[in-house]
């Protein structure tokens, strides 16, 4: 049994202690606590682990079949680190912030929890999809029983989610079992992400073959990344669904997506991920995230839809990473995606305690509130700041890397620039993004003024949490700073996944 | 003590609880269930103790009889289904006792054990004839239990049809058995194998013969277009006995499909090609006759009646991958593993429907409605039992689906991935239709009462689910007791 098995395991038993009658705040909190320690503990250890030649640490496997050859294998490498890091601090604070609800708030808490770390410490494509696809359902169930808006609305916006993401995975599913056949080369089966990277570093596919099942991958992850224009379900979805929900789906498991394309697509298909077509189609989808989305959210005029959409709209820097494809854009991508999960994170645990108290979040009807609640409003502050990538905290860094990965035109791990040496589709697409950052200051800061400032409305009253209730959002802050003043420490973790060893192979 | 002692004892003890029922009408049911599932359970630990070697039949026996990995498997299966159907039929005593006469149903007690003798025989057949004969012990025990529950109406019309064709497919497979006699000059699957590959047997006379034989057996599995009786006499008789029906008639069925199929098919067959084509093409359509119609099934049990004839699709499905070289399994050993992981699953849903059906209400998705409220047990239970159907991840079911997925693609067969992927895509429609209901609010306050859970339903229910998890996550003993030699090892034998 080894501790990444553990990490898994414990909030799925603690999700089943729960639903059999145990105390169910205490439970919860307990598993996250331990989870928390437990990945703090291995991600300290990480530097110093033995690893294999992919730069995994921690490998352990049990058998499950021999031919097709399936096996529930666990391992980390430095993306999964950080984004096992990123799924229990969100936990914690998600969990913890649960006040007064059912319990079943905690089972579906503690249920996408382990999906998530199930999906992100699998050596396995088979258990990798099946952890995902378990950790969709109490999403499902938890956004139609329990979400925002009346009943009719909850059902639609369920079965809306339910139908894209199905659909998104099935796609991906679609893919997936095509790269596992095209690898078998009409003999056995395997489903380990090891044996199919050795695979393809020793006899890689056809470019010809490659791009299609890149870019089915592409859409099947992006649809679970809300992947301009497959993106429509999110924002609802995200606004609808209850606070601890909305914190860990948009924090960690729509990360999902980013993290299989950066794990599995890239490093098996790495001619696909730059054969032009397929370049010039990621680059178009993710300018649409970019700045279609940012003109949406610029014009959104409740708190909880603009944190939605904002939360599609930065997926375009993610992928805006990805489509560079370098090892300092990539890089920044990861760190990206575990600030992007921390910030949102907060900024959704901020905008449910506003709902709860103040009953409305429209803008026209908020005002002066920092007077009230000084705490959520420095607070929130630092959510906003993060979110538009201010410097000093965790986004910056990651912005900035993707931005230079994008005109760093000698790398190693760029194979075919598109456009050697000039300023091509992924140049103006970084410039967009750059804009795009204006747009993201503008509605954040708009949103800040709007409901702290100003004169209060009459009628109006929130207060700030109690000394408990201010824990979460006080680790949540502290990681966004410390992450943003010493980026070295998840770079640290990262240094030997895109690293000296990987330029090698390719 | 050798296998067929076993099968023997079981033949004859079902014969004694029947004169036992007839001569001493006052011993109470519980008794002879209690006999009943003792001579299975007590067969069951002398088949898992005896010796599996050929040499240890008696010398008459050996001439007709074979065991193989493939025997071996289906007589234990045959054995667990017969236990778990006697220990359904005890939960739904209180229901057959009123629609029995005299409330008295020894009888179905009693031909569940001949049952299991007439499919263990089966199991090791080596030639058509001994095929034939256990069969019809089989179906001739299936008349009287279909129609057991006299005093239901719907199940004497579902013990006609089930008579009637029946009978009729009877017919159809000894004509078929009489043309593969003459085309081959054989009737063991040996020989068959052997005129199949001989180029100067008849090609058309054994696709002749082929025909009325898949005819014949296609009524016995459900296979299209010769399953038009399944969703009437499911519906009709009465739930243990459309478990045992929907379970282990048709992995009857299939092993002797397989062993047909294997020796019509063989390597360097002349009507290889056109067989596996007619298989391909009727699972397709099996597929798709079965899980459409169940879209629109507001009866639970009429639906899992369709939804039989759609795995009955893709096992036959399985059967026509006779070339893959993917898996350690043969096709024969893709059906019985597809088939193992489907005993626990529909089971345990029949026996949710039964334990509904028990407290009084019907048979129809609404009566699930709230389930979850009434007894959080049996909702989880059956929430994992039709996500396994439907053929979910980490759950039994998923595997079975994806060895016939991934031996499809390789043959390249999109016309037929086409309809199982619609196949299964309805399942996952029809199955989660169910669970969704189960989660629901109960509207109706009134009918909201708890719902009683006797002690051995409830052990049954964990049991069965713990089964489908296990075998979700950890299917390499099942695996191995099919394959007990991997291939590579086979073919370095070679």
């Amino acid at each position: 049994m080894s501790l990444l098995e553990i990490v898994i395991l414990l909030p799925l038993l603690a999700a089943i202690a729960i639903a059999s009658g145990a105390q169910a705040r205490i439970t919860a909190v307990t598993a996250s606590v331990i989870n928390l320690a437990i990945v703090i503990w291995l991600a300290l250890g990480f530097g110093a682990a033995s690893r294999d030649a992919d730069g995994y640490a921690y490998v352990f496997k049990r058998i499950m079949l021999d031919n097709p050859s399936i096996g529930f294998g666990v391992g980390a490498d430095g993306v999964a680190m950080v984004m096992a890091l990123l799924t229990v601090l969100v936990t914690f604070a998600a969990i913890w912030q649960i006040v007064d609800k059912p319990a079943s708030y905690y089972t579906a808490s503690l249920l996408i929890s382990a999906g998530a770390l199930g999906a992100f410490l699998s050596t396995d494509l088979f258990f990798l999809y099946a952890f995902h696809e378990l950790a969709l359902i109490p999403t499902f169930l938890m956004i139609g029983l329990y979400g925002h808006g009346d009943a009719a609305h909850r059902r639609a916006v369920a079965w809306k989610t339910t139908i894209y993401l199905g659909a998104g995975s099935l796609v991906l599913l679609a893919g997936l079992a095509w790269l596992v056949l095209e690898y078998s080369g009409g003999g056995r089966l395997t489903f380990d992400l090891m044996a199919l990277r050795a695979q393809a570093a020793s006899a890689p596919l056809d470019a010809a073959k490659q791009a299609p099942i890149f870019f089915i991958l592409l859409v099947g992850f992006g649809t679970l990344v809300s992947l301009f224009p497959f993106h429509s379900w999110a924002a609802p979805a995200y606004a609808t669904a209850p606070t601890p929900i909305a914190m860990l789906h948009s924090g960690v498991l729509k990360k999902f997506g980013l993290f299989g394309l950066i794990r599995i697509a890239l490093p098996l298909l790495p001619a696909g991920a730059t054969t032009p077509w397929v370049q010039q189609a990621l680059i178009w989808m993710l300018v649409g995230n970019i700045l279609v989305m940012g003109f949406v959210t610029l014009n959104q005029n409740r708190l909880d839809d603009l944190l939605a959409n904002s939360s599609v709209m930065h997926m375009g820097y993610l992928f805006l990473g990805i489509a560079a494809g370098t090892q300092v854009a990539l890089n920044g991508t990861v760190l990206l995606m575990f600030a992007h999960g921390i910030s949102i994170a907060l900024l959704f645990a901020l905008c449910g305690r506003m709902r709860n108290q103040l009953g409305t979040l429209e803008f026209s009807k908020l005002g002066g509130l920092a007077s009230h609640a000084p705490f959520i409003a420095v607070i929130f502050a630092f959510g906003a700041f993060a979110s538009i990538g201010l410097p000093g905290l965790a986004n910056f860094a990651g912005e900035l890397m993707i931005f230079i990965g994008c005109f760093q035109f000698a790398d190693p791990l760029k194979h075919a620039v598109l456009d050697a040496g000039g300023f091509g589709p992924l140049q103006w697409a970084a410039v967009a993004g750059l804009w795009g950052v204006v747009i993201s200051a503008v509605y954040m800061l708009r949103a800040w003024r709007k409901i702290f400032q100003g004169s209060a409305t009459s009628g109006l009253f929130m207060s700030d949490p109690l000394r408990g209730q201010r824990l979460p959002l006080l680790v949540l802050t502290i990681v966004l700073l410390v992450c943003g003043c010493f980026p070295g420490i998840l770079l640290g973790l990262l240094k030997a996944a895109f690293g000296a060893a990987k330029v090698a192979a390719l | 003590m050798s296998v067929f002692t076993i099968e023997v004892f079981l033949a004859l003890a079902g014969m004694v609880l029947l004169l036992v029922e007839a001569f001493f009408p006052k011993i109470p049911f519980k008794t002879l269930g209690g006999a009943a599932i003792g001579s299975a359970v007590l067969a069951f630990v002398l088949y898992l103790g005896c010796s599996k070697e050929t040499s240890s039949l008696p010398g008459f026996v050996s001439a007709w009889h074979q065991l193989d990995t493939l025997a071996l498997f289906y007589k234990g299966f045959a054995l667990v289904t017969t236990i778990l159907v006697l220990w359904l039929l005890l939960i739904c005593a209180p229901y057959l006792k009123r629609f029995t006469v005299d409330g008295k149903f020894g009888e179905m007690l009693a031909l569940p054990l001949i049952v299991c003798a007439g499919m263990m025989w089966m199991a090791s057949a080596k030639d058509l004839v001994t095929v034939f004969v256990s069969l019809e012990l089989v179906t001739v025990s299936f008349y009287v239990l279909v129609s057991a529950t006299r005093k239901s109406v719907v199940s004497l019309e579902a013990g006609v049809k089930y008579l009637i064709l029946g009978a009729l497919s009877t017919g159809i497979l000894v004509f078929g058995i009489a043309w593969i006699y003459g085309a081959t000059g054989s009737l063991s699957f040996e020989g068959i194998a052997a005129a199949c590959t001989q180029t100067g047997s008849n090609k058309t006379a054994l696709l002749f013969a082929t025909a009325f034989l898949l005819a014949g057996m296609g009524f016995k599995v459900a296979m299209a277009p010769f399953q038009m009786w399944v969703p009437d006499v499911y519906q009709g008789t009465s739930i243990p006995v459309t478990t045992f029906l929907s379970v282990g008639s048709k992995a009857a069925g299939f092993i002797v499909l397989t062993r047909l199929i294997d020796a019509l098919t063989v390597q360097g067959s002349l009507i290889r090609s056109e067989v596996v084509l007619i298989l391909v093409g009727l699972g397709s359509i099996t597929v798709l006759v079965g899980s459409l119609p169940a879209i629109f099934q507001t009866s639970v049990k009429r639906m899992l009646a369709y939804s039989s004839i759609s795995h009955a699709g893709f096992l036959v499905l399985a059967l026509a991958c006779r070339d893959s070289v993917r898996f350690d399994l043969s096709a024969g050993g893709i059906v019985a593993f597809y088939l193992a992981t489907y005993l626990p699953m529909t089971v345990l849903g029949f026996l949710g429907l039964a334990i509904v059906r028990l407290q009084g209400q019907g048979e129809e998705i609404q009566d699930f409605t709230g389930l979850a409220k009434r007894s959080p047990l049996l909702a989880t239970m059956l929430t994992i039992a039709f996500a396994s159907l439907a053929g979910l991840p980490l759950t039994a079911g998923f595997l079975g689906k994806m060895f016939v997925f991934v031996g499809m693609v390789d043959q390249g067969w999109w016309v037929a991935i086409t309809c199982a992927v619609i196949g299964a895509a309805a399942g996952f429609y029809y199955y989660f239709r169910i669970i969704l209901a189960m989660f629901s609010p109960e509207p109706n306050e009134a009918k909201g009462s708890a719902l009683q859970l006797g002690a051995s339903a409830r052990i049954l229910c964990v049991a069965l689910g713990l089964v489908i998890l296990i075998l979700g996550v950890y299917p390499r003993p099942l695996q191995k007791l099919l394959a007990p030699a991997p291939i590579a090892a086979q073919q370095a034998a070679k």
